[in-house]
């Protein structure tokens, strides 16, 4: 099978470091993938190209990079799956990262954030002789976050990291969980004081990336709103994020919608003039957009099915 | 020009557990490493770790006699003892440092039966055992904040007078040299699966330790002792672990047959890998083989418990072979694993060079002599690098720093690296040659072996050799010249398969992993010893021997 490599480039040796795309025609056998590819190219055609991989088994966690615009391992990519019309296949370095050199980029910035939570077992009291007991079931639910291998497909395409440097970010708010979740870690109260401060659990607008991209089903997303439960039964309830969860979750219950003026209000706090003049650009937005909330909120028409949505949830809580 | 106590090379288990102790009795340790720290390839160890756990009835005398066993009795029997006598605290402290372990029903650790072992004693974390020791290390290693030198690349050791006093390292992101001064080097390096091809090892496992201390003198030992996994992948070499036999996984032939009742009527598919990839090759070569490959069946295990304990596996099957293990059976064959042999160290990895340590897979106790059990070695790399790094820490509280060591040093790597980059035409990339080297090695030091064909071997590796002297590089460039690294390990990598092939040359009999089928019984009159090949000091290789030692368990014959 053949098939077009379409490579970002980028050597800041040369005299003119900017990046640019070189294409690379390589023939691979159908399970290829894209790292076989990229090997390929490394050992027989072009020794300079650089990218960082080494288990070829979706393990070390080395070879991320964006494949057709999107975050993945390259080396459990099978190109088929991947070929755009042509034969072509678009490469990029991976995200919200510095780069060095092609394929490779700067890290630093991943390990911060991890080492920021800080990422190790704090338990209290006198250790035991033997092992600490905890339930089977509570060690296969870490599991599957430990099962994390750092390789930063989901920090490559969080949207937030992208505007935000200041957020913790998927993967270190997944490792947080790890311990905030383990019944030996003893530090719950200061870790969740933490993950409540900006750049924390809060920050995150949901929009599912991380979730999308990553290669082992971590499911950061999912452990941050874990994370703002166990925040907000933590008795962190004065935050914006909290707030604006509380009052969303107030309004639903009562009318079976959210009440869209009402929300900021609860949110920020009637007299806290400096959100509320924040606020007026996107009002003035909406209303030139057509898209104002109506003044009048209205009960919506099914709420007797939402009511029993709510009972069926906190039963099972 | 940096200044440590001890210097450690390689952060996988090895590496970072003897950092950890060392940093713990207060030395000023420092890790160097090619890649961070949880890329290292102990995260690709799936199936778990072996302990005796005497609270629960198991003795680690068991544990030793089904070590030495395995190992065809080549193993040194006082360092076996130590290793299972330590590994109960082992596991205990891993555990007080995080890491989960699946449970049984009273919340206790649990345990998987693994081959050759008349126990269950394989403690484990699904099926990423590895990761996960790895990354909670990494976790206490930023916890004590030690300096990690992360992908930095160790070109050389210093050594003078047959004492080590540090290494020349280059940071591969702005491709600087530097001299690192140490009382004590550990090397943690790892194993050289790519000296093979296929490999199931990662591509970072190029033998760098073994060939920086066999450069410098040190002898290798038990070198021609290869082992091969008995289920790997067709495609890519990529390894399923023995975990899926422990959960009762069986092994058909083309006919449907459970081979392993003709060959190891008591312990079946679980028995010594070497005697299960034996096995499998005979049905291959024999024509009852599928593609050149057998097949492991998982299908009445369920897929329940296939998704709760095998299921990174099933993604690998799923991944490279397009078959998921819970509706088919996966075609498998025997596949290059691990180097039992390495750099020859005593039970607290102090090596013939004064201040140079070994500890992991880069180094020969022996505690896996011809054979290493499955979950033994992620034990070997925790304890023996903890005892690395303990007397380590003792040595270098009465021992200074070299003055004679200066910048030369560097500066002589230097020009070794400009004279490579500066080569133009005439040569080739380095890619073809591992390749050769690779595809050599595994055709003629296999499953079995025989004179001819590792005689054949030899000659090729001269061959490759004289390639290599001329090997370009295309990459010109200091920052991040993965082209330069490549080449370099490319270079350690034949120095390692020279010690292989010589080693097994000289083993004449069939003991362990080495199997020749034109001496294919073991002779333990003349071969119950370890063979060691060292440079002399015109920098020719070296034969010599050394006894097994035996503390409590005297030869026998070896059936499963
Ligand atoms: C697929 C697979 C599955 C396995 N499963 C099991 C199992 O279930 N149970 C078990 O007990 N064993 C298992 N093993 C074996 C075991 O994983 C390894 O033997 C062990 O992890 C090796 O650990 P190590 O610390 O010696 O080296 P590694 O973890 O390989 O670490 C080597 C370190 O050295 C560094 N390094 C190397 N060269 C240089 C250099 N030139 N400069 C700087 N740094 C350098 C690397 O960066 C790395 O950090 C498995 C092996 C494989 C391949
Ligand atoms: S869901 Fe949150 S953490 Fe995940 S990518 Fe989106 S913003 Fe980032
Ligand atoms: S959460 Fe997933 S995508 Fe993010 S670093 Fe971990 S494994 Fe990679
Ligand atoms: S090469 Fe290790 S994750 Fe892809």
């Amino acid at each position: 099978m053949q098939v077009t490599l379409n490579v970002r480039r980028y050597d800041p040796d040369s005299d003119q470091p900017v990046p640019y795309d070189q294409e690379y025609s390589v023939d691979v056998d159908e399970n290829a993938t894209v790292l076989d590819g990229l090997i390929k190219v490394r050992e027989e055609v072009d020794g300079s190209l650089a990218l960082r991989c080494s288990c070829r088994s979706a393990i070390c966690g080395s070879c991320s990079m964006r494949v057709n615009g999107q975050a993945i391992l390259a080396c459990n990519t099978k190109l088929t799956d991947v070929v755009l019309e042509g034969g072509r296949v678009d490469i990029e370095p991976a995200g919200n990262m510095g780069l060095i050199k092609d394929l490779v980029v700067e890290f630093d910035i991943f390990w911060d954030k991890v080492r920021a939570v800080e990422p190790w077992l704090q338990p209290e009291g006198e250790e035991p002789e033997s092992e600490y007991i905890a339930p089977n079931d509570d060690m296969v639910h870490l599991a599957g976050v430990m099962g994390c291998i750092m390789c930063g497909a989901c920090v490559s395409d969080c949207t937030v990291l992208e505007v935000d440097r200041n957020f913790l970010g998927p993967a270190a708010l997944a490792k947080s969980y790890r311990f905030v979740a383990d019944p030996r870690d003893d530090a719950d109260e200061s870790r969740l004081d933490e993950l409540n401060e900006s750049g924390g659990v809060w920050d995150c607008t949901r929009c599912m990336m991380c979730v999308e991209v990553c290669p082992k089903g971590v499911d950061p997303m999912g452990r941050i709103m874990s994370l703002r439960e166990k925040v907000i039964d933590a008795g962190h309830t004065e935050t914006y994020g909290a707030r604006h969860a509380e009052a969303f979750t107030r309004m639903v219950r009562h009318s079976g919608r959210v009440d869209e003026l009402q929300l900021p209000i609860q949110t920020f706090g009637m007299f806290n003039v400096k959100e509320m003049i924040k606020l007026i650009p996107v009002g003035v937005r909406s209303q030139l957009a057509g898209k104002r909330p109506p003044i009048m909120h209205q009960k919506n028409p099914g709420m007797s099915n939402v009511r029993c949505i709510f009972n069926r949830v906190e039963d099972k809580r | 020009m940096f200044d440590h106590d001890i210097l450690v090379i390689g952060a996988g288990l090895a590496g970072m557990r003897a950092a950890y102790t060392a940093s713990q009795s207060g030395a000023d340790v420092a890790i160097v490493s090619k890649v961070y720290p949880v890329r290292s390839h102990s995260n690709a160890a799936q199936g778990g770790i072996n302990a005796a756990l005497t609270d629960r009835g198991d003795d680690w005398e068991d544990h030793a006699y089904d070590t030495i066993k395995g190992s065809d009795y080549l193993g040194d029997q006082d360092a076996i003892e130590i290793m299972c006598r330590e590994a109960g605290s082992e596991v205990i402290s891993m555990e007080h440092m995080g890491v989960i372990f699946n449970r049984d029903e009273e919340g206790k650790l649990g345990v998987r039966s693994f081959g050759g072992q008349r126990q269950a004693r394989t403690f484990f974390v699904a099926d990423f055992t590895g990761q996960a020791l790895l990354h909670v290390l990494h976790e206490q290693i930023l916890k004590i904040g030690a300096r990690v030198y992360e992908e930095w690349f160790v070109l050389s050791l210093i050594v003078e007078d047959g004492e080590c006093h540090g290494a020349v390292v280059m940071e591969i992101r702005s491709g600087e040299v530097h001299a690192i001064r140490a009382k004590a080097v550990i090397l943690a390096t790892g194993g050289l699966g790519r000296v093979f091809e296929p490999s199931t090892n990662a591509l970072i496992c190029t033998g760098d330790g073994m060939a920086l201390a066999y450069e410098n003198g040190a002898p290798l030992m038990d070198m021609e002792m290869v082992q091969y996994h008995p289920t790997t992948l067709k495609a890519n070499g990529a390894l399923l672990s023995e975990a899926a036999r422990g959960e009762g996984a069986y092994l058909l032939n083309s006919e449907g047959d459970r081979f392993m009742q003709e060959y190891a009527p008591n312990m079946l598919e679980l028995a010594s890998r070497d005697v299960v990839s034996r096995s499998e090759q005979t049905e291959i070569n024999e024509g009852r083989g599928i593609d050149g490959c057998v097949l492991l069946d998982v299908r009445h295990i369920g897929e329940t418990l296939i998704n709760e304990k095998l299921s990174q596996i099933r993604q690998l099957g799923i991944d490279f072979a397009n078959v998921d293990m819970v509706h088919e059976p996966v075609p498998i064959r025997p596949g290059m694993h691990y180097q039992m042999g390495g750099i020859k160290t005593d039970v607290n990895g102090l090596t013939n060079i004064m201040g140079l340590y070994a500890a992991g897979e880069t180094a020969c106790v022996s505690v896996h002599g011809g054979n290493r059990l499955g979950a033994n070695s992620l034990l070997d790399t925790l304890v023996f690098g903890r005892r690395a790094g303990d007397h380590a820490s003792n040595v270098v509280r009465s021992r200074q720093h070299s003055d004679a060591i200066t910048d030369q040093y560097a500066e002589r790597e230097r020009n070794r690296l400009q004279e490579m980059l500066n080569r133009n035409g005439g040569g080739e990339l380095f890619g073809k040659i591992r390749l050769d080297l690779g595809e050599a090695m595994n055709t003629h030091l296999a499953v079995y072996r025989d004179q001819q064909g590792m005689e054949t071997a030899l000659e090729e590796l001269k061959g490759l050799k004289t390639r290599y002297d001329r090997v370009i590089v295309h990459d010109k460039g200091k920052t991040f010249n993965t082209n330069l690294i490549f080449t370099l390990e490319l270079g350690f990598m034949l120095d390692c398969a020279e010690a292989i092939i010589l080693g097994a040359l000289e083993r004449k009999e069939s003991r362990g992993a080495h199997t020749r089928t034109d001496m294919p019984d073991r002779d333990d009159s003349n071969w119950l010893k370890h063979i060691l090949i060292a440079k002399d000091e015109n920098g020719q290789p070296d034969v010599t021997y050394q006894d097994v030692t035996i503390t409590q368990w005297e030869p026998q014959v070896r059936s499963y």
